[in-house]
């Protein structure tokens, strides 16, 4: 009798559980088979290789959003990845005083400013003195989203690490510094490599900070002075728009951009550790 | 030097966390080429005496320490001796195995003297031969050196860590309880491999075993709340102790 009940109730447990991981999964997989099925169907090659087409006319692509965005994020993520890692690095190994203290709250602030106060910030840092929207104010504000989820998620990451395994570093006559840059951060690249690629796909898909900053454009620029396109920004445009040729427009964008993360996503994975992406398929 | 000279001559050796004083004005000499064993009830203080001896103890907020321990004749605790520099010269191997994550069997080994700068590949492979067949590890680990050091087995790691100790070359090797995470066979692998590097080293180690204690090392500190009870040869200590809390530890009657 008590054994058939804990058996029943081990039952009911493991089947709420699988229930409520379905829940959790439906929003996911409903919104990605919709944009893969209105976005597939309206991708084509010219999407990737060419320029708006003049309103009015059929056809046309992004290629100058695509390439806005990776520019942008990249430009940011040169900015925030580095001095994220090292502010976490802080954290983790030295992160006992004040100054980590409020460290901690400053970023814990950050990751809950809304993007679009994030975009008035560097609009008035960088667009007003220099009189015009550009892709680097537009980089900026994405380093600003950006940075406090890798500073965050760094100093996690390396406070898993046992303090023995520090102590082995400084038990072999190693310095601190080339315990935790040679031992400590790097045994865990991989990991940290996962924190930084969450806070990029992140900012990939920001559109409020690149609003009134990069702004958009609907030629090829590579200036980081000038106006920049960007995939969110475009898509939101065109979505917006009356134009039903620009709202498919839309939709392939959608698609292109979380192809893109995905992509950057594993192939990075791929470079830095190719046992993980034979791990990741496996789960999945 | 002889034969018997001391290499390590601790005098006076206190430690403190915060206002807690954890060893007691401990004194004790450790000759060439012998194997220590410390024992003594949880908490008695054992490991943070050890761990003084290398000035690890130094990097846990709050600790501090007095007192003189020579190295060959030189205070280690000195002010002008730089921690790092000394830890060259004495080795210390942990409670769990715990191999670098994401290095390589051979990246482990050598891994110090990389650090140290040492570039020439044919150096470090030598060293790392050297020293995985001092641990006894070569010839399960040969075939497959760029294999990572965590894919080892518990007592495989344990000593792929003495290798990695070893390969800096101190003359002492501190252990902490280095087999109380591993099973039966792996410890007495461990035990082995202990008796072989006596023929060059200088071992003290800290165990929870008191038959461990008895079986491989030739002297035996009891340590009791702090403060060093009894020294002598293992065989005194573990058949005829002069101090009756040492009797008593090692009977059973308390611990």
């Amino acid at each position: 009798m008590n054994y058939k009940w804990r058996k029943l109730r081990n039952k009911f447990f493991i089947i709420s559980l699988s229930l409520a991981a379905a829940i959790c999964l439906t929003p996911l997989i409903l919104v990605t088979s919709f944009i893969l099925q209105k976005g597939a169907s309206s991708l084509d090659l010219n999407f990737f290789t060419q320029l708006p087409a003049p309103v009015g006319d059929v056809g046309g692509g992004m290629m100058h959003a695509i390439l806005g965005t990776i520019y942008m994020v990249a430009l940011g993520s040169l900015i925030a990845v580095p001095l994220g890692i090292i502010g976490g690095i802080y954290l983790s190994e030295f992160g006992k005083g004040g100054i980590s203290k409020s460290l901690r709250i400053a970023t814990d602030v950050m990751t809950g400013i809304p993007s679009i106060i994030i975009g008035i910030f560097a609009y008035i840092l960088l667009v007003v003195p220099f009189k015009t929207f550009s892709a680097l104010s537009g980089a900026f504000a994405l380093s600003l989203i950006i940075l406090p989820v890798v500073i965050r998620s760094s100093e996690e990451i390396l406070k898993l690490v046992p303090n023995h395994i520090r102590e082995a570093g400084l038990a072999l006559g190693l310095p601190r510094w080339k315990v935790i840059l040679f031992i400590i951060v790097r045994g865990n690249l991989s990991a940290l490599f996962t924190g930084v690629m969450l806070a990029v796909a992140r900012a990939s898909g920001e559109t409020a900070p690149l609003l009134f900053t990069a702004f958009g454009n609907m030629y090829l620029s590579s200036s980081p002075m000038e106006p920049m396109a960007s995939l969110p920004v475009q898509i939101y445009t065109y979505a917006i728009s009356p134009f039903e040729d620009w709202q498919r427009q839309s939709w392939a964008g959608a698609f292109v951009l979380i192809m893109l993360v995905i992509g950057v996503n594993l192939g990075a994975r791929a470079i830095l550790n190719p046992s993980a992406i034979k791990e990741f398929f496996k789960r999945s | 030097m002889s034969e018997s000279d001391n290499v390590l001559e601790v005098k006076n050796l206190n430690a403190w966390f915060g206002n807690f004083h954890a060893v007691k004005n401990v004194s004790n000499n450790y000759s060439r080429k012998s194997i220590t064993a410390i024992i003594g009830p949880s908490g008695c203080g054992k490991s943070t005496y050890l761990r003084c001896l290398n000035r690890i103890h130094e990097e846990v907020p709050g600790a501090r320490l007095s007192g003189e321990a020579l190295l060959l004749g030189q205070n280690i605790f000195a002010p002008n001796v730089d921690p790092v520099e000394l830890r060259r010269h004495i080795g210390m191997v942990f409670q769990k195995p715990n191999p670098f994550p994401a290095l390589s069997i051979f990246d482990n080994v050598v891994i110090g003297l990389k650090l140290q700068g040492e570039k020439r590949k044919d150096v470090l492979m030598e060293a790392a031969q050297k020293c995985l067949k001092k641990a006894a590890l070569w010839d399960e680990v040969k075939e497959k050196l760029q294999k990572q050091g965590t894919s080892l087995s518990g007592g495989q790691q344990q000593r792929l860590c003495i290798a990695r100790a070893l390969a800096v070359n101190p003359p002492v090797l501190l252990m902490d309880e280095p087999t109380s995470a591993l099973d039966p066979i792996a410890s007495a692998k461990i035990e082995e491999l202990m008796q072989t590097l006596k023929e060059e080293y200088t071992v003290i180690v800290v165990t929870h075993n008191m038959q461990q204690a008895a079986r491989v090392a030739d002297f035996t500190s009891f340590l009791m709340l702090g403060e060093l009870i009894e020294h002598g040869p293992s065989e005194v200590i573990f058949t005829n102790p002069k101090k009756t809390k040492t009797e008593d530890y090692i009977t059973g009657r308390f611990g």
